[in-house]
């Protein structure tokens, strides 16, 4: 970083030699590219230098001489404080369980805890809206729950799994996601945050629903019920309400998101809209699934975020769709159909008609993407070639 | 990337230290986590700390403050008021508008209306949030067109004319006619804004202010204590980013703090919490423009005729300039021969909006930039024929003695390298063959267009207040030959500190280790301007030279009188002085000069020569020289979105004789990528109750290391300043900033490419809301 000018005035340095020791060691002595410097700093900001120095330095760090770091003493000194920390606020009891049924236990005995993963959201609500809550329960640790389960037809993915995770199996599953999900948040927040906190929270710009409707998942609510471990299932667009709020009852968890997966017939997309491709939180989202075959949509199934008080299912658009003929004919009806369906909201993010606008222009780039008209995509596009000469 | 040469990590240090790519003075602390910021600085014991109450409503009368609620939250000690100010309930801002409170009114959503104190910084923001406010709700001015109508403004308009821009405009050939707006831009400086204040004996004061202008705070601070200047010293190490965002807002934070520490008789922290920054303090400028452009079937502009409304916010101050250099820079680097500009500076119910990096340069380079592509389009013309067209030059005007050298405010532009350098891009970017494949690309694809553009910046240098073009400076050189300097600048991450010391270094012969440059301490160098104007190194390192001068000429006259030669004869370098017949170490020739009784410390003076401006008219000659640059740049939008990305980039720009490439370099890339970010992500959103409700990173986005393209190469021009400036330099803080006005003029590029040849309206930033509406048309 000194070599290559990577700091000015100084302030936001420690964060990048941090983030940059990760890919160091995760990388152990590959040759680092572009791309990897720019996804593991995705999550910090620098103000002075417009990120060229700090991109160099990440890509010449592996040629400097290998500095070997004990990551077993890092690591069991990090569980070590992890055991052992305390909220700051003395009043705040911090609840940590091990196992499933701790968990479940816990949350009869205490229905008024916060219950949180990752912290991404619900760290904001303390310190910067200065929420105190008596007690927390933590679901992080929990053994089971850290877990992502493969079965014949679906994926079941632990509350507890982080977002990092989370999406390696979901883009294991279908490749088609990866932009999304580096675009989906910064490395850091995907590596603290989880699947199932963005879920519960059931925020209607929380970027992972409108894809997982799409996919038809469901959550898995979990509950102690005397002696035994209770449980139901629901599709995922059932489980809100209202504005943040949901069909949980006080003493369930969610505890594990079903994603159904991949089948040939399926098309598969998820489009996020946001002002910066990085670190930002959605204007719109767009998750489609279609069935498509012998020319005919078979079945559509469409999760949107960004429109309506909760992420939800746009059903009208989905019937505009089912069983018509693939075709630009349909998909201008179903645009059509697609930016009346919901009244969205103008706020900061985007103006409600931007909103509407531009869920049918996505529709619209489903279907040139699906008669396999390349280059719609701004993100892998490279310079003219004609105009990159070598500079004198 | 062209990377510059680097300074060898280990080894012996180059001589001269001057001209050489080296490492910013304290990279290796920054690096480590170990340089100090001013939360860093350990706590006195007894300090408390303080937050903000902000006002709720955009303009109303403040009936009551209730402040039950927050005393009785855990660590509360205090609430301070405007009546707990001992002196002057107004700030001594210039313009003597801003009260330190907000006492019977409230003006904007987030004005400061007291501080509550508690042990910990936590329980003050908590406490802050439970006072209750009174407030009976005025009729709120929250746009420029809402000003204009009302007629409320903070300062009066300003008019520039030069010949007869209606006659020009009614005999034009052609004719352009239209509105833009312009956004503002949040510094979102890394480290937000923080001052420290502790009493000391005797009712004298010690401020850590993280600030560009210390002697500002000191002024300020004594004004409100109702103290003498002397009773106050001000002390700042470095900031953690600035951008103009803590010239005069640095200055409210430490009067605060001084306030409650003066009322509860004990050190007062306050550092604002992100969220509260954003409400609290002014922002850059948002413009809206209305103009109309006359030209020839050439594009040559021949009239213009300008109405700039400037939103300035509900105080004035830094309006005034900021709105002045807007005028000044309508030209960029155009000659306008018939012109007429209206300047209004509206008065709203928002933040006081103030400094940042560019300082109304960019608002006016924008303008013209738009005018200039638009011309292209009407013609049919490529964009950079027509800006190459406009250029200022020797070119005669017939009929009239004159030349297209003299801009709209009387200056003739004498270092004047804008087509050599645009020529030089020009086939470094392979912008022509660029422009055909943008061309054949945009042809043969629906979805995804391109854009490409050129556009050049000319960038006056000096403060546009003749006064504040001075700097002294202080060189110490001890008996072990180490050099301390002390100068009125700041370092905020710029590498002043380390250009001044190599600038040090070699008056003096000696290694740049050698040197050191220490805090910024208004009992060291007194009533130093701010660090702005892009002249901290102009300013500074000229003041630091002569100050080294000095130790040297007494130094030289010492070996001079040993040797028995001239003075002229002496030479300083490589750590050696050496006199016709004697070579002696630096260290030696100090230690025997100390036994001597020699001063071995001395000040240094400097004032920029030539300059001088008529404040009234605005003519005359402001600048002492013009910094120049361009930028190619090639960008991608998505037509069903309205996304874009910046693909390519390439870079010359003029420096002059670099003091420090690799700086110079961090410079023009570091105020490029926040150009862009102004005019693509950057969006301020005030809501219709004047509640700015982007206020956090959450919903406020400055670019992130994804969008900064691969390709991006940066150049320095290989002439040194045609003025006489401290090593042949050029200032580099602003004027790069404007290189990003490409970004937007090859976005409007791209949008051209599905229209007919109408001028292209986006509005700036050009969010993907933006510009899927230019799209629409």
């Amino acid at each position: 970083m000194v070599d290559c000018h990577g700091s000015q005035c100084g302030f936001c340095t420690p964060g990048f030699v941090m983030s940059l020791f990760g890919l160091y060691q995760s990388t152990q002595g590959e040759a680092i590219s572009r791309a990897q410097a720019q996804a593991a700093l995705s999550g910090n900001l620098c103000r002075c230098t417009g990120y060229r120095p700090i991109l160099d330095a990440a890509q010449a760090m592996q040629a400097l001489p290998r500095v070997q770091v004990n990551e077993t003493e890092v690591l069991s000194k990090l569980e070590r404080i992890s055991k052992h920390s305390r909220g700051r606020e003395a009043n705040s009891a911090y609840m940590s369980p091990a196992t499933l049924a701790e968990l479940l236990a816990l949350r009869a005995r205490h229905p008024d805890a916060q219950l949180v993963a990752g912290c991404t959201d619900v760290g904001l609500w303390v310190t910067k809206m200065h929420q105190q809550f008596a007690r927390v329960l933590d679901v992080t640790q929990v053994t089971e729950l850290r877990r992502v389960e493969d079965y014949p037809h679906h994926i079941a993915i632990g509350a507890a799994v982080t977002l990092t995770e989370a999406f390696a199996a979901l883009v294991a599953d279908r490749p088609q996601l990866a932009e999304f999900a580096h675009r989906f948040a910064g490395l850091p927040v995907r590596n603290s945050g989880t699947l199932g906190g963005n879920v519960a929270n059931g925020s209607p710009i929380g970027d992972s629903m409108p894809l997982l409707i799409a996919l038809g998942a469901s959550v898995v609510l979990m509950r102690q019920s005397g002696k035994r471990q209770a449980h139901r299932e629901l599709a995922l667009e059932d489980l809100y309400t209202g504005y943040r709020q949901n069909v949980m009852a006080k003493d369930e968890v969610l505890a594990w998101i079903k994603v159904p997966k991949a089948t040939s017939m399926e098309t598969s997309r998820v489009y996020k809209i946001s002002k910066r491709f990085e670190d930002d939180i959605s204007a719109v989202c767009l998750g489609l699934n279609l069935h498509i075959s012998n020319g005919r949509v078979r079945k559509a199934s469409i999760g949107v975020g960004g429109v309506a008080a909760t992420p939800v299912r746009a059903r009208k658009t989905e019937r505009a769709l089912s069983g018509k003929p693939w075709s630009q004919t349909t998909i201008d009806q179903a645009m059509a159909v697609l930016r009346k369906e919901f009244a969205p909201i103008s706020d900061m993010r985007a103006s409600s008609a931007y909103r509407s606008t531009v869920l049918g222009n996505l529709l619209q780039r489903f279907w040139l993407e699906s008669q396999g008209i390349a280059r719609t995509d701004l993100r892998t596009l490279q310079p003219l070639e004609a105009a990159t000469g070598a500079p004198t | 990337m062209k990377t510059p040469p680097a300074f060898p990590a280990t080894g012996l240090a180059p001589s001269p230290a001057a001209g050489v790519s080296r490492p910013h003075e304290s990279a290796a602390a920054q690096v480590a986590g170990a340089a100090t910021y001013v939360d860093d600085i350990p706590e006195v014991r007894g300090t408390l700390h303080a937050a903000p109450i902000l006002s709720t409503v955009a303009h109303g009368r403040l009936l009551g403050v209730d402040t039950a609620a927050a005393l009785a939250m855990p660590g509360v000690v205090d609430v301070v008021l405007a009546a707990d100010i001992p002196d002057d309930p107004m700030l001594a801002a210039f313009a003597g508008d801003e009260p330190v409170f907000a006492q019977s009114t409230v003006q904007h959503i987030g004005q400061v209306i007291g501080l509550v104190l508690a042990k910990t910084v936590m329980q003050a923001r908590r406490a802050a949030r439970k006072v209750q406010l009174r407030i009976e709700a005025l009729p709120a001015v929250l746009t420029v067109q809402q000003a204009l109508k009302a007629q409320s403004y903070v300062l009066p308009p300003v008019f520039v004319r030069r010949g007869d821009a209606d006659a020009a405009l009614a005999t034009a050939p052609h004719r352009l006619d239209g509105t833009l707006e312009v956004g503002g831009q949040e510094h979102f400086y890394l480290e937000g804004q923080i001052a420290y204040a502790l009493p000391q004996e005797q009712n004298q004061w010690v401020v850590y202010s993280s600030t560009q202008h210390p002697g500002e705070v000191q002024h300020w601070v004594a004004h409100a204590l109702g103290l003498d200047s002397h009773a106050v010293r001000v002390e700042c190490r470095r900031m953690g980013g600035s951008f103009g965002g803590k010239e005069t807002q640095a200055g409210h934070l430490a009067v605060w703090a001084a306030i409650a520490a003066h009322k509860l008789r004990c050190p007062v922290k306050l550092r604002l919490d992100r969220d509260d920054d954003f409400m609290v303090t002014g922002k850059r400028h948002p413009f809206a423009y209305e103009y109309s452009a006359g030209f020839d079937g050439a594009g040559r502009l021949t009239a213009l005729k300008l109405v700039m409304a400037v939103n300035c916010g509900f105080s004035a101050d830094l309006s005034g300039p900021v709105a002045d250099r807007a005028i000044f820079h309508t030209d960029n680097a155009y000659y306008l021969q018939d012109v007429e500009i209206a300047s209004y500076r509206c008065k709203t119910n928002t933040q006081s909006h103030t400094a940042f990096r560019g300082f109304g340069g960019p608002q006016g380079v924008i303008l013209i930039e738009t005018i200039m592509g638009d011309i292209a389009r009407q013609l049919r013309l490529d964009p950079l024929d027509v800006r190459l067209r406009n250029l200022y030059s020797e070119e005669d005007i017939p009929g009239t003695g004159e030349k297209r050298n003299t801009t709209h405010y009387g200056m003739r532009v004498e270092d004047n390298i804008l087509a050599p350098l645009l020529s030089k891009l020009e086939l470094s970017s392979q912008y022509r063959r660029g422009r055909e494949a943008v061309l054949a690309w945009n042809a043969a694809n629906p979805i995804i267009k391109r854009g490409l553009a050129i556009t050049p910046v000319k960038f006056g240098i000096s403060f546009t207040a003749t006064l504040f073009n001075q700097a002294g400076a202080l060189v110490h050189v001890y008996t072990d030959g180490s050099v301390q300097v002390n100068h009125g600048g700041t370092e905020m991450g710029q590498g002043l500190n380390t250009k001044v010391a190599q600038i040090v270094a070699d008056e003096l012969g000696v290694p740049f280790d050698r040197v050191l440059c220490t805090a910024s301490d208004t009992s060291k160098i007194p009533n130093a301007s701010a660090t702005a104007a892009s002249a901290g190194t102009d300013l500074n390192g000229r003041a630091a030279q002569f100050a080294a001068r000095h130790v040297r000429d007494n130094l030289a006259a010492f070996v001079c009188g040993l040797d028995g030669c001239g003075a002229g004869a002496i030479r300083f370098e490589g750590g050696q002085v050496l006199s016709p017949n004697t070579t002696r170490s630096f260290v030696d020739v100090v230690k025997l000069a100390f036994f001597n009784r020699i001063q071995l410390w001395s000040d240094g003076f400097y004032r920029t020569p030539k300059i001088h401006y008529d404040k009234t008219t605005l003519t005359g000659r402001p600048f002492y020289y013009f910094a120049y640059g361009a930028a190619c740049t090639e960008v991608a939008i998505d037509t069903l979105t309205g996304e874009s990305r910046v693909l390519k980039v390439d870079i010359l720009h003029d420096v002059g004789r670099s003091i420090n490439p690799a700086i110079d370099i961090g410079q023009i890339e570091g105020a490029f990528v926040q150009g862009m970010g102004w005019l693509t992500t950057e969006q301020l959103v005030w809501n219709d109750k004047g509640y700015l409700s982007t206020h956090a990173p959450s919903t406020y986005k400055i670019p992130t290391a994804g969008d900064v393209p691969e390709h991006f190469t940066v150049n320095l021009w290989p002439e040194p300043n045609r003025e006489d400036n401290v090593f042949g330099s050029k200032a580099v803080g602003e004027p790069p900033f404007m290189l990003a006005i490409s970004v937007y003029e090859a976005l409007r590029d791209a949008i051209a490419s599905v229209g007919d040849g109408r001028p292209v309206r986006l509005t700036a930033p050009a969010t993907a809301e933006n510009v899927l509406k230019a799209l629409a048309g």
